[in-house]
Order: C-alpha cells, then structure tokens, then sequence
C-alpha cells in the first residue's frame, strides 16, 4: 500500500472516531448568548433614545456599539469573556463583542513584547484576517451591486 | 551494551535513575494523580513578569529542589540532557545557562522525555558519564501563545483536542543507582507522518508513531505486551490511545488492560481538558511523580514508556503541511 492511499485511509478512520462538538447545545447556547448580547445593545439603545428623544438612529446605533466594546474590554481584561465564550461559541463571536475581546485579548497578550512590536503589531493577530477577508468581500459585493444597477 | 534488530539497544547492566522529581501547576494538581503530585504551585505566573520566565523558573525550582532533597551536588552532574516544546528550546537552554552544566538540547517535542532518558542512559552505560541530568517540561500558557491563541480570546476548543500540561519532571541517572529503577533497553522512533493537517488532533497525528516504535521494540525483543506489567503513552490523550490500540491490534498485538496513557489520566473528564493533558511537561511529570514511584515501591516489575511528540511547528502546518511525528521508548525494570 502507498503512503498516500494509507494516509487517505487513516484520515477516513480518524474522522470517524473523532468525537463531534454536540451540535444542538452548541446552537441553543449561541443562540441564548448572542440574543442576550442583542437584547442588551438594544436596551442601552432604548435607554438612550428615552433620555435623547431628539438623537437620530445611526447616532444611538454608534453609542450602542461604544457600550458593548468598552463593556467587552472590560470583561475580557477581568478575564471572564473567554469563559462566556466557551459558553456561547459563535453567538459571543459573532456580534461586535467578539472583534473587540479578539483585538483587546491580543494587546493584553503581546504586552510583554513591548508597546511597539507587541501591542502595536500584533494586536490585530486574530482581527485582521476578519478585516481584510469584511473589506476584500464588501468590494466584491460592491461590485456585483454596480453591474446590477446598470440594467 | 548491544544493537537487537533494527531500533533497539539493549543497556549491559541497565541505567539506574537515582532520583525523580515532578512540580506541576494547579489543574493537575487537581487531577486524579493529584495525590502523587507532592511538589505543585498555584500561581501560575510563578511571580515572573512572562509565562515563559515561568516556565524556565518552574524547571529550575524542580531540578534544584530534586537535587537538594537527594543531596547531589550540581558540579557531580557531567551532562544535561533536556527539551521543551517552546521554539529553539529557550526553557531548558535559559536553565542549562543558570546550571553551567554542559548541555545537550533534546527536542521531538513531547516525547522529549524518554529522548533524554534513552540519550542519558547510553552515555552512562557506554561509560563515559557518571551522573546525567535529564528534564521536560511545558506550561499551558507559554504554550497557548506560541501554538495557538492568545489566552483571554473567546473561543471553543474543538472536542478531539488536548490540554496543554503545566509541569516539570526531571530526573538523575547514575552509573551506581543500582539498587534503583533501571532503564535496561531503549528504542529510538522513526518520523512518521499519516496526513494529520488539524493541529488540534495531535491524538490521531501520534497514535502511529507509538504503533511503529511499540512494534519495531516488540519484533526487536521478541516479546509481546503481556511480557511487562505496565506500558504507557505519552500524550495520545483518549481519542490518541484508543486510536493507538486499534492500529496494535492490527499489527496482531493486543495492548491487554495494562497499558495506560499520561495524558489521558493526568486530568478527568470534568476539568474540561477533552481528550486529556499533552505538552512535555504531561509524560515527565507522569513519569516522575507516578510510575518512577510505582517501580521504586516494586509495585511495576517491568514497564514499558513511550513518550509522544507531535513535531509541528505553526509555520509549516499554516503552509498545509501535515503533522509529523515520533515516539521514543525506554523499558524500566523495578
């Protein structure tokens, strides 16, 4: 047997013992975590509005995302965001939460390395893939939206 | 001392270790061989300004304080023998520097272990040293960083993958340690490679290794599992050493009810480590606190280690490269 039918074979095998994440809790707890993280921006939004009647929507939008940073900062720097994380899986990932604790866990982390080649480079470690890959597929939306319009 | 068939060598009068000390962290402490771990610490810092001063200072208490409690003196040591899994072995050459000891750095990751041991023990049988210090180490944090995440990043770690163990284990091999533990054989592994590209499934990438080491020393020796009262893993974790069991048994030998793996038993399934503990520092804090004492107190005869090591490196394995990876064994005799 060649080592390149003996490594497809072993592959098969490993990913059939392989334990599986348990897909139905994994999805209910991303589900209550992100919907508690939306319910709660949408609270402080509604207590903003009651207080500024008069402040427009993508104003009150921008204070909303203020709070859920700067409260994210806070408890990963207390270290209990990693932990809420375990928890929720993507629904703690996917709103704004997760790009604020993946930027302040890296400045905390490469501290040691110094400001400059530490925080400075590499604070965007985990963000920047998710930078780059918003910035390169909104282009290409863009794009698309460009050649629809003509017609 | 002789070469039997293709990997093995057969010690004269076998190696005996002198002494054998293990300091782990908290978790482990925790664990179910909490009881055999004596020696632990809770701060996980060690009060060092990085996780990878701890970790060099962690290895240094443990070889000091082995070397105290058993009164040897460090200027009787001839060689050190040590790795760890942090890149260019920075832990054991920063403790190499403080010992001034002459040095020799053993890296094929977690299975640095019983390469040090194996390495140590020919020198001793071939004569040319007296005493040999030997040591392993990891520490989860140091680990995380280098392997993977930063530690206050949220995410889940996938249900095949493996905790990093927080420990030192070090021993001493002495030409007249005969009435100790001995290391009458040792085999060295052959680099295997069957594909694993997932970092996380260290486990599945090892399990071959120890199969091929396991079963090149039983051909070599002519004997079968049942021949020694204990064989262990390293680091295969559950998934790793059910895996491992399996290819055994296609080789037509049945690993039996004595065969256990360090990372799998290190931490329970409620501590929320998965498939169990890995890093260097899993089978060297195992072996020392654990089965060193087992055969000291005559309660193991003949056992069997083989560590494991995944010889990744981030590098490569984000350029699509598959995941290396070798076992080394030594056999202990009571």
């Amino acid at each position: 047997m060649n080592k390149q039918q003996r490594n497809s074979e072993y592959l098969m095998y490993v990913e059939n013992q392989s334990p599986k994440s348990a897909w139905f809790t994994s999805l209910l707890r991303a589900f209550i975590m992100g919907g508690t993280i939306c319910c709660f921006g949408q609270m402080i939004g509604d207590v903003i509005k009651s207080f500024f009647p008069t402040m427009d929507i993508l104003t009150v939008g921008a204070w909303v995302n203020i709070s859920v940073i700067t409260l994210t900062i806070l408890l990963t720097a207390f270290g209990v965001f990693d932990l809420l994380a375990k928890y929720g899986g993507a629904g703690t990932f996917i709103p704004i939460s997760g790009f604020a604790n993946s930027i302040a866990s890296c400045a905390i982390e490469y501290k040691k390395e110094g400001l400059v080649f530490g925080v400075g480079a590499k604070m965007f470690y985990v963000a920047g893939p998710v930078l780059v890959n918003g910035v390169a597929y909104s282009m290409i939306v863009g794009i698309i939206y460009f050649i629809i319009s003509l017609f | 001392m002789k070469k039997i068939g293709k990997q093995t060598y057969v010690l004269s009068n076998g190696v005996g270790i002198r002494c054998s000390h293990a300091l782990v962290g908290e978790k482990e402490k925790q664990g179910p061989l909490g009881k055999y771990f004596k020696d632990f610490f809770t701060d996980d810092t060690f009060g060092q300004k990085t996780f990878e001063k701890a970790e060099r200072h962690m290895l240094l208490t443990a070889i000091e304080d082995m070397l105290k409690r058993n009164n040897i003196s460090i200027s009787d040591l001839d060689v050190y023998i040590g790795g760890d899994i942090l890149n260019q072995l920075v832990t054991s050459n920063y403790v190499a520097e403080q010992l001034q000891v002459p040095f020799i750095g053993a890296y094929s990751a977690c299975s640095s272990v019983t390469e040090s041991l194996a390495l140590g023990s020919l020198l001793v049988d071939g004569g040319f040293c007296t005493k040999v210090l030997c040591s392993a180490c990891s520490h989860f944090s140091a680990a995380e960083r280098q392997y993977r995440y930063p530690l206050e990043f949220g995410n889940q770690r996938q249900a095949y993958s493996q905790w990093t163990v927080t420990g030192a284990g070090c021993s001493v091999l002495d030409k007249f340690a005969t009435d100790m533990p001995k290391i009458t054989k040792v085999c060295f592994g052959k680099v295997v490679d069957f594909g694993i590209l997932d970092i996380a499934n260290m486990g599945a990438a090892m399990a071959p290794a120890a199969c091929d080491t396991l079963t090149a020393f039983l051909n070599d020796t002519k004997t079968a599992p049942a021949d020694y009262d204990f064989i262990a893993t390293g680091d295969l974790g559950k998934l790793g050493s059910d895996i491992f069991r399996e290819l055994m048994s296609k080789n037509n030998y049945d690993i039996g009810n004595n065969y256990i793996d360090c990372g799998h038993m290190i931490f329970s399934s409620t501590q929320g480590c998965m498939q169990g503990g890995s890093g260097a520092g899993c089978s060297a804090s195992v072996f020392s606190a654990y089965i060193y004492q087992k055969l000291k107190s005559k309660k193991f005869k003949k056992a069997l280690l083989l560590a494991t090591g995944a010889l990744m490196s981030t590098t490569t394995n984000q350029q699509g490269d598959p995941i290396p990876a070798v076992s080394h064994l030594i056999m202990l005799e009571a």
